[in-house]
């Protein structure tokens, strides 16, 4: 096994990844980039467009944003934190403008705040490249290593182009993996397994904010593509009658209206009142959106098109591996957590970060655990004593090898996270027959899961996505309330009492107890 | 998903095998090899990375079917998402110009649905 040492190693390839490796580099680290995909294409911003949080440095502004977005995130948001990432995006998102051909603001200036996931990514790459980090793409982590004290001192995984094992030891280590979409067909996301989460768990890192791991983006049912032409859409069933559903606006009750009409049956959609200016200018602005209409011969905006809903799970949700503090921290010596990886629930609370709360989380939590890994790799050099590889699930099975269905097993714990009728109307009946069947799968693959070659990267993927779908439903068993993404039909009202975070963890046993910290106090 | 690699265009400079993050691709001694074609997420950047424009991704996220190239070349589709990327242009040229018109164009939806909503349920 190849055996490659350095000061900091970041575990992804998304946006996060690419602000952890120049905030560290920036900081005189050597960087070493490993990722399951490639810098640049990978996840879920590669083929998106994030509109960053975007509000000038005047005090009043920045209240009245801070203000709102507290009241958005329904009781569980840090305005502190919220404080922290307008002030980092706003200074550091201009810095990519040497590999990032920022356009016209229409006003004789740039347009700083949104930008296109292709050219964003390629810009992060080139940008992490000459701060002097070293990426090697295609290069799946499968496990955190440790010392003998817990410190996670590393990780072990496969180069896929040969099969070949690796080895990375570093003063410290960021987990930018990115978040979990449960394998829903959401365009960028097939790669999103939950892997860093799982490989948190097994170091002693815990979880917050997962019951908010509900969310979902309208799409042609063909392939998920951006949703910028759908907002104004109107919806019929097959027999051509208009659907009244509840409009974009309403938030949960659309996507409630939705999936119940697609429970009844195929939903078209109909762009007819789309905004005149919008035809004319949807390929230059998303053109891959463009492309799956016309690939299909169909005319979006005058034929009548099939959509469903592609779920997002802690992607758009807000749940994640939890930080302890101002660093990035997990909780577990030498290890920190970046962008969707991390819990979004600080800045975003008990609600969706949207697109531009959750791409200033990333870039700045990004920015936050580069920079905090770098100050700890200088005091701690690469371990050169015995590491202790702390992979469970899918690698070192308890009992004798069988053979797993990996795709069988991803699509359980799809149904039992975004199924539209257990995610729209949970209910303790509709959880507790998730959490049974995620339980048995989970004793399989522990129990049993091991493979050899590429293949051990999708058992692996598999295990994590199980991990994710259990930590999700005992969360949202725990929480028995209506708050945010999370609605419960056995319990329709918010109650002031759980007006506090949930802390979720635990691989054999999962276990979730609620939190209360002073920011929080401050924040209800 | 993926369904054409054009031979008489292929270079073989490698920038698909390089950037699809699925590996769907494995170098070849004369082009890359399409290896893995059931990986492919349908993400259509190996099509944006290709400069000569030698692939075609078919639109469904479960099928490799797609018309004969000659037929997706008369109806301008091939290398039609880079050019609509402005990538085969300078990076100066103005190709993210209408960008900001996204925040603007999204909510506008959001309003007509919004407005729809209530006059249906006005009276």
């Amino acid at each position: 096994m190849s055996v490659i040492t350095t000061d900091v190693l970041i575990i992804g390839g998304g946006m996060a990844a690419a602000w952890a490796a120049i905030a560290a580099a920036e900081a005189g680290a050597r960087v070493l980039v490993v990722d399951k995909g490639a810098m640049g294409t990978s996840g879920v911003t590669a083929t998106g467009g994030p509109g960053h949080w975007w509000v000038p440095p005047d005090p009043a502004q920045r209240d009245v944003a801070i203000a709102r977005q507290t009241a958005k995130a329904a009781g569980l948001g840090d305005p502190a934190w919220m404080e922290r990432i307008l002030d980092l995006t706003w200074r550091h998102l201009p810095t990519i403008a040497p590999w990032y051909p920022f356009g016209s603001d229409g006003q004789g200036g740039r347009f700083v705040n949104g930008v296109r996931g292709p050219e964003y990514m390629r810009a992060l790459r080139a940008f992490a490249v000459a701060r002097g980090a070293d990426i090697r793409d295609h290069h799946p982590a499968l496990e955190l290593i440790a010392d003998h004290a817990g410190r996670v001192v590393g990780a072990r995984g496969m180069a896929l182009r040969d099969e070949t094992s690796w080895e990375v030891r570093a003063g410290a280590v960021v987990l930018a993996t990115g978040g979990a979409a449960f394998r829903s067909g959401l365009i960028g996301s097939h790669a999103c397994t939950g892997d860093g989460h799982l490989m948190a768990a097994e170091a002693g890192a815990h979880l917050s904010g997962m019951e908010f791991s509900i969310s979902y983006s309208l799409s042609p049912a063909w392939a998920s593509t951006r949703t910028l032409p759908y907002t104004g859409a109107r919806f019929y069933d097959a027999a051509g009658n208009e659907l009244d559903i509840a409009p974009p606006r309403t938030g949960h009750r659309h996507y409630q209206t939705l999936g119940a009409a697609m429970l009844a049956g195929p939903v078209y959609a109909d762009l007819i009142d789309a905004p005149r200016e919008l035809p004319a200018v949807l390929r230059r602005i998303q053109p891959l959106t463009a492309a799956a209409f016309e690939r299909r011969g169909i005319d979006l905006f005058r034929d009548r098109f099939p959509v469903r809903l592609f779920g997002e799970g802690t992607i758009r949700g807000t749940g994640g591996i939890d930080v302890i503090d101002d660093d990035c921290r997990t909780g577990v010596s030498g290890l920190f957590a970046a962008g969707d990886a991390a819990t979004r629930e600080l800045v975003a609370g008990a609600n969706s970060g949207g697109g531009a709360v959750n791409s200033a989380w990333a870039l700045s939590s990004g920015r936050i655990a580069g920079a905090a890994a770098a100050a700890e790799a200088r005091d701690h050099r690469p371990f050169d004593g015995t590491a202790i590889p702390l992979g469970r699930a899918g690698l070192r099975p308890g009992g004798a090898v069988r053979t797993i269905d990996t795709a069988a097993l991803i699509a359980r714990a799809g149904h039992a996270v975004h199924a539209y009728d257990r995610a729209f109307w949970r209910s303790e009946t509709t959880l507790a027959a998730s959490a049974c069947a995620l339980e048995n799968d989970w004793h399989l693959i522990a129990g049993h899961g091991h493979t050899s070659g590429r293949a051990k990267v999708e058992l692996r993927s598999t295990a994590a996505v199980v991990a994710t779908a259990r930590w999700v439903i005992a969360a949202a068993r725990e929480r028995r309330e209506s708050r945010g993404l999370h609605y419960r039909e056995d319990a329709p009202a918010i109650d002031t009492a759980q007006a506090r975070r949930l802390i979720t963890g635990g691989l054999d046993h999962v276990w979730v107890r609620p939190l209360t910290t002073q920011a929080q106090d401050v924040a209800a | 998903m993926i369904a054409h690699l054009i031979a008489q265009r292929c270079t073989n400079c490698a920038a698909c095998v390089a950037a699809c993050p699925a590996l769907v691709f494995d170098p070849g001694a004369e082009r890359p090899v399409i290896a893995r074609a059931d990986a492919c997420e349908t993400c259509y950047l190996c099509e944006l990375a290709c400069a000569e424009d030698a692939l075609y991704v078919a639109p469904e996220t479960d099928s490799h079917d797609a018309p004969p190239v000659h037929d997706l070349i008369a109806a301008g589709l091939i290398g039609r998402i880079r050019a609509d990327s402005g990538w085969n242009d300078p990076i100066d040229a103005g190709q993210l110009d209408d960008y900001r018109l996204l925040g603007p164009l999204l909510n506008a939806g959001v309003e007509i649905a919004t407005r729809r909503h209530e006059a249906r349920h006005a009276g």
